[in-house]
């Protein structure tokens, strides 16, 4: 009953334990009476990577029927992408282009991962939200950016 | 008891005063809205609302981000009687016979049923905090570092394994979490680790880059275009459709006692939430019932119990958070981050400390369930209406306030890159079916674990015997290993009838 999601989710458990592992001995670990920085981290990478070897031998027990937190399997990397891209807009324009540049460009990108987007629907959505944000954000609660350029 | 009644009568007169009160409205209103949405979780509102709270005072902070958790639950009741939608994990047991009611057209009155069930359950819940918290705190002020940690030790294996899903998936992820809380300068030594030579990572992984990564932007990235447009043809409420007649309250009135009761013992025990608390009301009424085939056809009972559970398990989840100050959930785990950004810490000795702050959260949460008594029973048509909010208005403006929250926290730019990260790293978690909750609790009681292990073991000269030889610490250490048998048993037996 070896399911291939829990192969490689025992797996990556495995690889992030043996990394902290790794790191934790750069530090000194010292003994149970007079820990040293290192102690905890090895514990707990051990201990990670001790349970990612269990998952991947046990295979994990019944199959997880919770709708709530089922992915589909079907990709759909369209929205994800403008999700990410938005993300990364926000970043790059917040600083220097001002808040409203940056809250417009990431909501409109945002929006337009949707399957049903269009592009006035989203340009409607993006400038509602720039115009709520820059009251909120700038005139209420006083956030440390700029408006403009 | 004489001392419960003083506190929460200094309580009122702190919740009752103006800013207090408003900000107590913010959190109730905006947690039943994001309850009523599908696609947008408690977890996920409360971390948005969590970077708004920096500049406001302790008690304002806590009243409000409480107010958004037991809000939302008004608010899921809503979305899975009426439309099947399981938008938020207690209520998912509500669909199966608050759908059906909706079906054959009583679907106010089950919401009415629920309203009643949400007001005897959070009341009960609200009790049981006033005058049971102070006694744990009197017993856990005596704890030392061995019966801390040994209690943190059950409540993160708790956390992890009565929770959905694999056991040993959800050990995975406290321990990952409390890799990640690693990061930063260790407290003990002052020696910069797991920093990788970033200077923005010395303070650590931010909480809230952390809670809007895996339940912000994970959550996006893994709902886009996968939830579901509704339709809502004709379904109009009025406050005259939600009253129940005679023999509905009968039917009910038991199951909301038993409901209850399971809620406020469910509170008790670290790491069964709200939503373990419903499913056990639930089949505890399947089973008392004399006509159990009916379940699922619209049962009142099967809305009216768990509700009842739900709501005062809710309230009571406060006890351990507030009086030992180990969360029980990672709901309960930002809110107790949320203090400690505060620079307050819950503990055995907040009570007497920062009377302000615990006394007048309970108190709010007597006015905030009121308020959402009067926001829920007049205003029901205007939820109703707001279930119609497609998913793809939602999300960009709800990634807009991720990325300013996460930015307004500290004015950094490089924190709204680290909760990019973490958000792609969640969303890969979620494709591998991995519970993302508890690395939220390991996250927050890592750090206080690390230290509690380490000056346990300084006091006991590096002899771990310490951990049998002190009486209560030993009785969670048993606890914990009573845990990790019955799961053992339980993965046993699945097993054997696959086999058989």
């Amino acid at each position: 009953m070896l399911r291939r999601s829990d192969t490689w989710a025992g797996l990556l458990c495995l690889a992030i334990g043996l990394l902290t592992l790794w790191e934790a001995n750069r530090y000194s670990i010292g003994t149970l009476g007079h820990m040293g920085p290192g102690f905890y981290p090895a514990v707990l990478g051990t201990l990670l990577a001790i349970v990612g070897a269990l998952i991947v031998l046990t295979g994990g027990p019944a199959v997880d029927v919770d709708p709530l937190h089922a992915v589909p399997e079907g990709a759909e990397w369209r929205g994800r992408l403008c999700i990410i891209g938005g993300i990364v807009l926000f970043i790059l324009l917040a600083e220097n282009l001002g808040l409203i540049a940056a809250t417009f460009a990431c909501v409109f990108v945002a929006a337009m991962g949707d399957r049903k987007a269009t592009i006035p629907a989203s340009l409607a959505l993006a400038c509602a939200i720039t115009v709520f944000g820059a009251l909120l954000f700038r005139g209420l609660l006083g956030v440390n950016l700029p408006l403009w350029p | 008891m004489e001392e419960s009644l003083a506190g929460l009568w200094h309580g009122l007169q702190i919740a009752t005063q103006p800013a207090n009160l408003l900000w107590c409205f913010v959190g109730v209103m905006v947690g039943n809205f994001v309850g009523v949405l599908p696609g947008l979780g408690v977890l996920s509102a409360v971390s948005i609302l969590l970077p708004l709270t920096f500049g406001m005072k302790p008690v304002a902070a806590i009243l409000m981000l409480a107010g958004i958790f037991y809000g939302a639950q008004y608010g899921g009741a809503i979305c899975s009687i009426l439309l099947n939608l399981p938008c938020h994990p207690p209520h998912a047991v509500t669909c199966l016979d608050g759908y059906p009611m909706t079906r054959q057209g009583r679907g106010g009155v089950a919401l009415g049923i629920t309203i009643i069930a949400a007001c005897i359950g959070a009341a009960f819940g609200i009790i049981e905090m006033t005058f049971f918290a102070p006694i744990v705190a009197r017993v856990a002020v005596d704890f030392g570092p061995s019966e801390i940690c040994a209690l943190m030790l059950l409540g993160l294996l708790a956390g992890a394994t009565l929770a959905r899903g694999s056991a040993l998936k959800g050990i995975a992820m406290t321990l990952f979490g409390q890799i990640l809380g690693l990061a930063g300068v260790d407290q003990n030594v002052g020696v910069p680790r797991f920093t990788f030579g970033i200077i923005d990572l010395y303070d650590g992984v931010e909480l809230v880059a952390l809670a809007l990564g895996v339940f912000g932007i994970a959550e996006f990235l893994k709902s886009v275009n996968n939830v579901v447009s509704l339709q809502l043809k004709g379904m109009r409420l009025t406050v005259a459709d939600m009253r129940p007649n005679r023999a509905e309250l009968k039917e009910a009135a038991w199951p909301m006692v038993r409901g209850t009761l399971i809620g406020t013992l469910c509170a008790l025990v670290p790491g069964t939430g709200p939503t373990i608390a419903s499913f056990i009301a639930y089949a505890t009424e399947k089973k008392l019932s004399k006509t159990p085939e009916k379940f699922g056809t619209g049962m009142i009972a099967g809305v009216a119990s768990p509700e009842a559970s739900t709501h005062s398990s809710v309230q009571g989840d406060f006890i351990p958070t507030m009086s030992i100050g180990i969360p029980g959930d990672s709901a309960m785990a930002l809110l107790l981050g949320a203090l400690l950004i505060q620079g307050i810490q819950p503990g055995p000795l907040l009570i007497h400390d920062h009377p302000d702050i615990f006394w007048g959260l309970i108190a709010s949460f007597w006015i905030g369930n009121l308020m959402l008594v009067i926001l829920n029973v007049p205003l029901i048509g205007l939820w109703v209406r707001l279930l119609a909010i497609p998913y793809r208005f939602l999300f960009p403006s709800a990634l807009f306030f991720v990325c300013i929250g996460v930015y307004s926290a500290r004015n950094s730019m490089f924190d709204v890159g680290e909760t990019l990260v973490l958000g792609l790293f969640g969303f890969l978690l979620l494709r591998l079916r991995f519970h993302v909750a508890p690395i939220l609790l390991g996250f927050v009681l890592g750090p206080r674990m690390e230290e509690n292990f380490r000056n346990a073991m300084v006091l006991s000269h590096g002899d771990l015997a310490i951990f049998v030889q002190r009486p209560i610490t030993l009785a969670f250490v048993l606890l914990s290993l009573l845990l990790i048998l019955g799961q053992l048993f339980a993965a046993w037996r699945v097993r054997q009838r696959r086999h058989a």
